[in-house]
């Protein structure tokens, strides 16, 4: 099976004190080859170290991560990464950036110099290719980033709450970037994210998670991904459906919240 | 040590009753608590005697050194405020005359909140610019510089000649009335002759030269005929001035029974010492003697006549060569160790755990303190001043290159991996460039420190070098070299440092950016 299964995943953290953490408890998922999937769920619960366990970076305590039938074991090229912000290398330009996973590889310039620009062109960097990353704004970086990412062609694209630090229009139109990349090049995504309406509108597939121990709570299969693909990102908000989906998992994660917020009271 | 005891003694000086402790050898063939017993007066101390007698005298030698900072603190407190009302008094004239000029408009010049927000602080160009001039006008008025007109200069030792009158009283209360002519020369001057007669009476008059900055003791007697100071004549006014003073009215110690007196006339301080002479000291002025404190021109000619014929056989390139070879070998060498060293500390546990006690110990032990065991070890020659400059670079670089290595972001890293890289690749791609900016910054501090310790070194033990050279100038008391060496040790050092950050801007430009 191509794609990417998340089998019975726990994570348990030893805490020096003796006590422990237990952030993630018997995850499972499928996730399809070219889905797109957001993660939302109240801080804390667990979202980024279910991203760092399928990017490689964290071994598990139970359970597995396949893809493409075969278990991951460490960090690899086939799952590319999008950080928030500071994961640009700033010693180099913003060329040189989007063409690291390509020279690492060994491939030869010729090769991978004409994608890279083309890239670089499809978000909008094509007078900033010399410059210094420094030397851009925090929307262009993250550009930059999306751009480094597709450059190494993964199979599957990790998000980390990649828009979180941009203001809300340069968020919005990112947005729209994100969909059409991903029509574009089919590839998988998942994408943590702390905006409902970023998750509405950008997941196929919207994963609900809940604190404590950190697991799945609900999941949604939502056309408006689709929809946006077509129409404007605005538009697709008024819809009536999205008002009611957005209503029922905001207070969905109010409640949790709520719920965390009276526990470490008691617990206190 | 097993042949020594601690006594606490006591005993009588100068009337009063004193109690110390002494570290005693032990005579050979005797033991403590058996057949040796102390001297009169002492007895063995007690480990809390020995304790407490030591704290005792350090407290009281603290105590006093502290009253001799304090003091000498208080004097300087007149010329602080002096020098802080010059540089309001400037920042004053400045404002003044930068409202006639065309003010600017940027951002900061139209803050109304400057106090407080560190950004409007810009460093003011005039005030470096006068602070820096100031230094050499004040240089020039202590030295009475050639390059200041004179009215700058602060008043200079007085020179020429001067005199006053003395009245003799001889045993039998007769007495007659002199002149001391005195001329003050300049170091190194020749004396003009001055003409006396003598005068009438039975003292006579008298001639003396001094140099500037010294004294001189006049024997009035030594031309008197009659009514020596051995047949009990003596001084009793100074220009027409009466004292009391006999100087040979003493008690039975020998202790003068009155206070021998002194004037202060306009050209000189004319002092009755104890035997009854006269000690005429030329008024000083208020400039320093060139011994303490050269003229800047004098230092510059100095530094031309060193550049152009050396000094004590020694060319200044060669002394300023010998210096900077060995900083920068010394700091290469510790660069070269230091940095491979600092990132095997950032990226492995077992070498972290293995240098970290080494290091940490070896960090705060100046370099300095190390020059005594490195001329031990290796002698006076290069190999013992390049090592102490190596072992200085090394733990600064060391340091720098971990810190450089721990600074990386995690998420760089971990973008590197998933874009592929393998380990060598992050650390030739991302570890390496992410730790520059930390390793110049340590390179600038190492730099500073070897620069410091190079002179230190070569002031101990050296054959040539800048250090070396202020060293022998000072057995010479050639102040003007060793003020030379000073400036050349700066100017040195600060170029090293722009040099470091030239490099810094070109080679690092990413610095605190990321
Ligand atoms: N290295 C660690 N050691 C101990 N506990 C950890 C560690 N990393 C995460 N945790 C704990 O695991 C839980 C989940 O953390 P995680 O960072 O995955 O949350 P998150 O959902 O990404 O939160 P946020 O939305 O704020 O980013 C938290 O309770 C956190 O305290
Ligand atoms: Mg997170």
């Amino acid at each position: 099976m191509s794609g990417l299964a998340i089998d019975n995943i726990s994570m348990r953290f030893d805490l020096p004190n003796g006590g422990h953490v237990q952030a993630l408890k018997d995850v499972t998922l499928d996730i399809k080859q070219g889905e797109l999937m957001s993660v939302l769920g109240p801080s804390g619960c667990g979202k980024t170290t279910l991203l760092n366990i399928v990017a490689g970076f964290l071994a598990p305590t139970g359970g597995e991560t396949r893809i493409n039938d075969h278990v991951v074991e460490g960090p690899n090229k086939e799952r590319g990464m999008v950080f928030q912000q500071g994961a640009l290398f700033e010693w180099m330009s913003v060329r040189d950036n989007v063409s690291f996973g390509p020279r690492m590889a060994g491939k030869k310039k010729a090769d991978y110099m004409g994608n890279v620009d083309h890239l670089l062109d499809v978000v909008g960097l094509q007078d900033f290719k010399e410059k210094m990353v420094y030397e851009l704004s925090g929307g262009m970086q993250q550009r930059v980033a999306l751009a480094r990412c597709l450059a190494n062609d993964p199979d599957v694209i990790l998000m980390d709450e990649p828009l979180g630090a941009l203001d809300a229009l340069t968020r919005e139109k990112m947005q729209g970037l994100v969909l059409k990349l991903w029509k574009e090049t089919g590839k998988t995504i998942i994408l943590i994210t702390h905006s409902i309406d970023e998750a509405l509108l950008l997941g196929e597939r919207v994963l609900v998670m809940a604190p404590r121990p950190g697991r799945i709570h609900k999941e949604y299969r939502l056309p408006f991904a689709e929809m946006g693909v077509e129409t404007d990102l605005r538009e697709v908000k008024e819809h009536p459906d999205y008002t009611t989906t957005r209503e029922e998992i905001l207070t969905m994660i109010w409640d949790m919240e709520e719920e965390i917020m009276g526990r470490t009271e008691v617990e206190e | 040590m097993a042949g020594t005891v601690n006594l606490v003694c006591t005993r009588e000086r100068l009337g009063e009753m004193l109690t110390e402790l002494r570290a005693t050898p032990i005579p050979d063939g005797q033991v403590v608590g058996e057949n040796f017993t102390p001297a009169d007066g002492c007895h063995i101390a007690s480990g809390w005697e020995t304790f407490s007698y030591q704290f005792g005298t350090l407290g009281s030698e603290l105590w006093t050194e502290t009253i001799n900072v304090v003091l000498a603190s208080i004097n300087a407190i007149p010329y602080i405020f002096g020098y802080v009302a010059l540089i309001v008094m400037f920042m004053f004239v400045w404002r003044a005359i930068k409202t006639f000029l065309t003010p600017t408009r940027d951002y900061t010049s139209l803050k109304t909140v400057t106090f407080g927000d560190e950004s409007a602080v810009r460093s003011e160009t005039a005030a470096s610019i006068i602070s820096i001039i100031l230094i050499f006008v004040i240089w020039g008025t202590f030295t009475g510089s050639s390059l200041l007109p004179s009215f700058m200069h602060l008043p200079g030792p007085f020179t020429g000649e001067g005199s006053f009158t003395y009245t003799v009283e001889d045993a039998d209360g007769n007495r007659d009335e002199a002149e001391v002519f005195v001329n003050v020369i300049t170091a190194g001057g020749v004396a003009e002759e001055i003409e006396i007669d003598g005068g009438d009476g039975f003292a006579k008059d008298d001639v003396t030269t001094v140099s500037v900055y010294s004294s001189e003791i006049v024997s009035w007697d030594r031309n008197d005929d009659v009514n020596r100071r051995d047949d009990g004549a003596r001084i009793v006014a100074i220009n027409g001035q009466e004292f009391q003073f006999d100087p040979n009215a003493r008690d039975d110690n020998g202790n003068l029974l009155d206070a021998a007196p002194s004037f202060t006339l306009d050209f000189a301080r004319v002092a009755i010492t104890d035997r009854g002479t006269i000690n005429v000291s030329p008024d000083p002025g208020w400039q320093m003697q060139p011994l303490y404190l050269p003229a800047p021109e004098v230092v510059w000619n100095r530094f031309i006549e060193i550049a152009k014929y050396g000094y004590q056989n020694v060319y200044l390139t060669v002394h300023l060569g010998f210096s900077l070879f060995r900083v920068i070998v010394g700091f290469l060498l510790g660069a070269i160790i230091g940095i491979p060293l600092g990132y095997a500390m950032g990226l492995s546990n077992w070498f972290r755990g293995w240098f970290d006690p080494i290091v940490e110990f070896m960090r705060p032990v100046p370099p300095l303190a190390l020059i005594p065991l490195v001329i031990i070890w290796f002698g006076i020659g290069e190999v013992g001043k390049i090592f102490l400059l190596f072992l200085a670079a090394l733990w600064i670089m060391a340091i720098a290159a971990r810190s450089g290595v721990s600074g990386v972001r995690i998420t760089k890293v971990h973008a590197a991996y998933s874009l592929g890289a393998s380990r060598w690749q992050i650390l030739r791609h991302v570890i390496i460039p992410n730790s520059l900016p930390e390793i110049f910054t340590g390179a600038r501090v190492a730099m500073g420190v070897c620069w410091g310790t190079v002179v230190a070194a070569e002031l101990v033990a050296a054959e040539e070098g800048i250090g070396k050279m202020i060293t022998t100038a000072s057995k010479f008391q050639n102040t003007d070299i060793i003020l030379l060496g000073v400036i050349i040790i700066g100017i040195v050092g600060f170029g090293i440092d722009m040099l470091m950050r030239m490099a810094e801007r070109k080679l690092v430009p990413w610095k605190g950016k990321g």
